[in-house]
């Protein structure tokens, strides 16, 4: 991939994206669905869609999930 | 009505021995909340170390303790607050422990200006902008000509309000938790003014034939 790739990437937004609210809103079934071994991306496509380019959001994602996974 | 009479979907066992507890008899009432914030404190603890592992270095040692502590204490008083708002769409311990990793986030984000305090950008700064795209830095040419049309696109297609964030966000890497803070608003507004600034910044760079156009299909 190169620079013009990566810049191009950078700026692309997908429509699907909730935002953060609503993302935290729900953040707790989706680590549940998660952390079940279910498909929480299908059943929240726009909350998977945020995860994936909001770091904040995909830090407390991750810390939610190790909290109930340890 | 009794708290918890409408739930979305029935109690798991061990989410309904919880609500019992906490809104049982007082003294059993008591032992579960204490119970539940010694919970809460160490998932806070374990979930500051893991941010400071990530990358958050500005804390560690007591105030660490301090912010887990404090992180513990709102997400407390939080939960007291809304229990009767758990309709059991999640593990009980799941929906608390939520609570407690959004204070993490926010006592981080306060907790920065403590030890960053804040220093105008450097006209160098504009030259990392490659390092946010993960540019190779052999890509000298390149490089030179993303930042300049990159920049260029922050001062003519953004308003005064979107420039500040981006700039904030993106080229001086300020926390995002952090820049809510200093200004008093919330993550998610501060995200949706970056999201505009991106497709702004992608439509001004495709118009003046940096990028390619979007293809329209894109779902």
């Amino acid at each position: 991939m190169n620079a013009r790739e990566r810049l191009e990437r950078f700026l692309t937004t997908d429509p699907a994206d909730v935002g953060c609210q609503e993302a935290m809103e729900v953040l707790h079934v989706y680590v549940d669905l998660v952390a079940g071994g279910q498909d929480a991306a299908h059943a929240y496509p726009g909350v998977a869609a945020h995860l994936a380019v909001c770091g904040p959001c995909g830090a407390d994602f991750d810390g939610l999930l190790a909290a109930v996974t340890q | 009505m009794k708290p918890h009479d409408k739930l979305d979907s029935p109690l798991d066992p061990a989410s309904a021995e919880w609500i019992a507890v906490l809104t049982g008899p007082e003294a059993e009432r008591e032992q579960g909340w204490s119970r539940l914030h010694a919970m809460l404190l160490r998932v806070a603890l374990r979930e500051l170390r893991r941010r400071r592992a990530g990358g958050a270095l500005w804390v560690a040692g007591v105030e660490l303790d301090d912010l887990a502590h404090q992180a513990a204490a709102d997400a407390m008083l939080a939960i007291l607050h809304k229990l009767e708002s758990f309709r059991g769409e999640s593990r009980f311990t799941t929906w608390t422990y939520r609570f407690v990793i959004l204070e993490v986030s926010a006592k981080l984000g306060r907790h920065y200006w403590q030890v960053h305090p804040h220093v105008p950008l450097e006209a160098e700064s504009w030259e990392r902008l490659p390092d946010r795209f993960a540019v190779d830095p052999g890509e000298h040419a390149e490089r030179a000509e993303l930042v300049q049309a990159v920049r260029h696109a922050v001062d003519h297609a953004l308003t005064d309000h979107q420039r500040r964030l981006f700039v904030a966000i993106v080229v001086e890497q300020t926390p995002l938790d952090a820049l809510a803070h200093q200004l008093g608003t919330n993550r998610n507004a501060i995200y949706k003014t970056i999201f505009d600034a991106r497709r702004k910044i992608r439509a001004y760079l495709e118009a003046n034939g940096y990028l390619e156009q979007e293809k329209a299909d894109r779902p």
